[in-house]
């Protein structure tokens, strides 16, 4: 019968501490790809088009202004259908998404969103003919959200 | 009722784009953060958001808890006719609130 040795049981301890480090309570760049795939259905994007502003850098995480642009017209046949907005380090990869039509007359979009980290921000814009363009900015926080809990 | 502050323009050109804010006081509960008992305090955003113009809608939004607390939403929308412009938004609990203003669409340019 074999009992099991101080040793035996600090290497299971230690093995335990690994196994609770490798998940992390946070989105990560695969998440973040993964959702941007279930938006675009897999299709190519390709950069260009979308404008994204974003501070470069906020003292507050828990309110961070965004404006989409997509410089291209809005015509009833052929106009910007969704933004999305996806990041790569807050619990979820995604932001928002909004669906335009042709009557919005300018593809602009602002709203106020929340950063746990600094972190790279993604916008894709989605075209009525299928195609999706993307923009991208890196952001430093110093006061992210969620610092409290 | 959540307080609200929405700003339409009350007039504008037929075809010119107008600029349309939201700004709604909610507390946007993301489900991740814990309360003094450390149980998780459950997750109560909007998640929905839309907008129409005479019933028909020209601008609508999916949120996610990245939204922040009393979310402030900014878009266009092409003034076509006088009429309704109506906001609503649906949250986690269920609460869907309209909140409308008028838009009255002139053929002159307007000062």
């Amino acid at each position: 019968m074999t009992t099991a040795t101080r040793r035996d049981i600090l290497r299971a301890g230690a093995a335990l501490g690994v196994l609770l480090m490798v998940r992390p309570a946070r989105a990560t760049p695969v998440e973040m790809r993964v959702a941007i795939e279930a938006f675009t259905k897999g299709a190519p994007v390709s950069s260009g088009k979308v404008d994204l502003v974003l501070p470069p850098l906020v003292e507050n995480g828990n309110s961070v202004p965004v404006t989409v642009n997509v410089a291209h017209w809005m015509r009833p046949d052929d106009h910007v259908k969704a933004v999305a907005l996806f990041n790569e380090k807050n619990p979820q990869p995604n932001v928002a998404i909004f669906h335009l039509s042709h009557r919005a007359g300018r593809a602009t979009v602002s709203t106020r969103i929340r950063l746990g980290d600094s972190q790279k921000i993604v916008a894709i814009a989605q075209l009525s003919d299928g195609t999706f363009w993307s923009d991208e900015a890196e952001v430093i926080v110093t006061l992210p959200a969620c610092a409290e809990s | 009722m959540a307080r609200t502050l929405i700003n339409v323009p009350a007039t504008a050109k037929r075809g010119e784009v107008v600029e349309i804010k939201a700004l709604i006081s909610h507390p946007m509960e993301t489900g991740f953060r814990t309360g003094s008992d450390g149980a998780l305090i459950p997750r109560d955003i909007i998640h929905r958001f839309a907008c129409t113009y005479n019933g028909e809608e020209v601008f609508s939004a999916d949120l996610f808890p990245a939204i922040t607390a009393n979310p402030f939403i900014t878009f266009t929308t092409v003034a076509e006719e006088s009429g309704e412009i109506a906001l609503s938004w649906t949250d986690d609990q269920g609460n869907t609130q309209t909140e409308t203003a008028k838009i009255t669409v002139g053929q002159d340019p307007v000062e």
